[in-house]
């Protein structure tokens, strides 16, 4: 058996067999939500409905419902899909690349963080589908021949590199999660009373896929787990690489810049940490996992999040320098203008958010509590949302012609449909928390006895 | 002679490993096991071959990379990109070598996306998974916390609960092979 070193904190809290790691994980599916799953639930359901209606009223009446103007055709709609894509990193880089790297602690985070890439990236897509104009054209993106209407894709462009990179990246990280959770479905099912609750048997029946933990099955799992964290390592930095490169191949000053990608996935790894800092810290009191979702869980996190803020933090001063160091003037007059002209508020609130408060982090009293971690967590998203606005907006209301040069402000419309999309997010994660096992179980029993905290003493 | 079925119920993963070694040392043939985690080290014991896996995931990649390699090259350079010659951001469609780079992103993503794809349907094409399927284990604990060693016997079953007996064995059930 694998042997851990005594000095290394538990990753599992309390004297837990393998079966009450059963019951743990399977409490809050059979049994009753909570007042409080029913407030959250009630809160993001009708913001969710507000959004869709939104987003009815945008397709109705066409883009001029949205902020938008002749000089910035561009802001909150891919802000919002740049930040909920960002969101949508974390997941499958926690499953994929700390699997390859073999470290623990990701088993008892990972499936709610996959939940959160998928929930995040569908939120993500709704933005570019309604910008569209006529969604129900969507298909025109894909390499089809013209008599369907559209013309042929044409394979030189960002956009297109998105739409590949996508939708494989969504496909790949249901897939990635879907296997993970066949043998915990099973699990449910052969713990679900037919006589009690037939619809459900079924239905898990019908979900675990008849998965039965045979010892060439279980070999199996192994394998493909580990050859899809593979495959899933360099789509996670070429997803976001790819959105990068919808900015950085045009020729916009303040977009044209060849450090976006990494600055991009760094950004991204940030953010959607932080997220999933925001959805753990709720859920582990709202389903009761304390035991498995612990202080050291949330520490690591915050150490990564201290690591990639300060690389972001690196990455936007590089951005300044390289604008000085260039000597191209209109190069230099973006970024002047970013940090002073009037969205000036835009740059402070990213800077402060994104670079000088994770530094709070190297207290360890701020890092190893769930209180200081949430709030915190909270001004990263924030800061997040922020650079997205500051990297598209201010590059764009400086047009080339000064007579061009505006503001944008956003109308009722682009508010509800952000709002929509965080309700639809938090219905759809609220709903998973309910209905799948929120933690990875197989996973986590094979660590018991290595990691747990009896078993170390 | 009819043969029969036992299985062998156990607590702890350690005592799995150790009983299908000393089983499989006396050359008692080991069915099948059955557990609610992967058993780190059980493979070699049980005698299990290295699965094939990451090789079909390599062929699948492979073919992806063709797939999206032809797709492009359809669309840019031969079929469509002869009848509408694009010449986008100084970047001419006559050769294939000369817009490569704009190609790799999408030739990457395809070979992921099949590789991924097809080879999680291999996987549970496999391991026989699909939607609906029952489940094949003769003990519905073993999703839960027991691990179920089957052995099929012919004459010497006294030797093999004696064996089962002497390991941390906490059920012994006997069935007729169906």
């Amino acid at each position: 058996m694998h042997k851990e070193s005594k000095i290394r904190d538990p990753l599992i809290l309390g004297n837990k067999t393998y079966h009450d790691i059963t019951k743990d994980i399977a409490r809050p599916v059979e049994g009753k939500a909570n007042k409080y799953w029913w407030i959250l639930f009630s809160l993001s359901a009708a913001l969710m409905l507000w959004g869709f209606a939104c987003m009815a009223y945008t397709i109705g009446t066409g883009i001029g419902a949205w902020g938008l103007n002749k000089t910035i055709d561009w802001a909150w709609d891919i802000t919002n899909f740049v930040w909920w894509i960002g969101i949508g990193h974390a997941g499958t880089l926690i499953s994929a690349v700390l699997l390859l790297f073999r470290q623990k602690w990701r088993m008892a985070i990972n499936r709610s963080a996959e939940a959160m890439t998928i929930f995040g990236v569908a939120q993500a897509g709704l933005f570019p589908l309604i910008h569209m104009g006529r969604p129900w054209l969507a298909y025109w993106v894909f390499p089809i021949p013209n008599q369907f209407g559209s013309l042929w894709v044409n394979f030189n462009s960002p956009l297109l590199w998105d739409v590949f990179a996508i939708s494989t990246y969504l496909t790949v990280s249901v897939v990635f999660w879907y296997i993970g959770l066949i043998p915990d479905f099973a699990m449910i099912r052969d713990r679900l009373d037919k006589t009690i609750s037939p619809m459900r048997k079924k239905l898990y029946t019908l979900m675990a896929f008849g998965w039965s933990g045979r010892a060439k099955h279980w070999q199996r799992f192994e394998e493909v787990s580990l050859v899809l964290a593979g495959l899933a390592t360099p789509l996670v930095f070429s997803v976001h690489s790819i959105v990068s490169m919808d900015f950085a191949t045009s020729v916009i000053p303040g977009w044209h810049t060849t450090i976006f990608p990494p600055y991009f996935v760094l950004g991204a790894l940030f953010s959607g940490f932080a997220m999933v800092e925001t959805l753990l810290i709720i859920m582990r009191k709202v389903v009761n996992m304390e035991s498995y979702i612990t202080i050291k869980h949330i520490e690591y996190m915050n150490v990564i999040i201290l690591f990639t803020g300060s690389l972001v933090g690196v990455a936007y001063i590089t951005e300044l320098f390289m604008a000085w160091y260039s000597g191209v003037e209109f190069e230099q007059y973006a970024f002047l203008n970013r940090a002073t002209g009037p969205y000036w508020w835009a740059y402070a609130s990213m800077m402060t958010c994104n670079v000088v408060i994770p530094q709070l982090y190297w207290i360890y009293k701020i890092r190893t509590s769930f209180v200081a971690t949430f709030i915190l967590s909270i001004f990263v998203n924030i800061g997040m949302w922020f650079e997205r606005f500051v990297i598209i907006v201010t590059s764009l209301h400086r047009d080339f012609l000064p007579s061009s040069w505006t503001m944008f402000s956003p109308t009722f419309i682009d508010i509800g449909i952000f709002l929509g999309t965080i309700g639809f997010f938090f219905v759809l994660f609220l709903m998973y928390a309910r209905a799948f096992p929120v933690v990875a179980q197989a996973e986590l029993k094979s660590i018991l006895k290595s990691s747990g905290s009896e078993y170390k003493k | 002679m009819k043969m029969k079925i036992i299985h062998a119920i156990f607590d702890d993963e350690q005592d799995v490993l150790s009983v299908v070694k000393d089983l499989r040392d006396r050359e008692i043939e080991v069915n099948e096991v059955y557990s609610p985690f992967p058993i780190h080290g059980l493979d070699p014991v049980l005698g299990l071959k290295e699965t094939r896996m990451a090789i079909t995931a390599f062929i699948y990649g492979c073919i992806g990379l063709t797939f999206g390699a032809l797709l492009i090259y359809y669309i840019m350079i031969s079929g469509v990109g002869k009848s509408w010659p694009m010449n986008i951001g100084g970047k001419p469609n006559f050769t294939f070598y000369h817009n490569l780079p704009s190609f790799v992103p999408i030739m990457f993503e395809c070979t992921v996306l099949f590789a991924g794809h097809l080879m999680s349907i291999t996987y549970l094409f496999r391991n026989k998974l699909y939607p609906g399927a029952t489940t094949t284990s003769p003990d519905p604990r073993t999703t839960d916390d027991k691990f179920l060693v089957e052995l099929t016997y012919t004459d010497n079953k006294d030797d093999i609960i004696a064996l089962l007996k002497k390991s941390n064995v906490t059920e012994i059930n006997e069935k007729d092979e169906i």
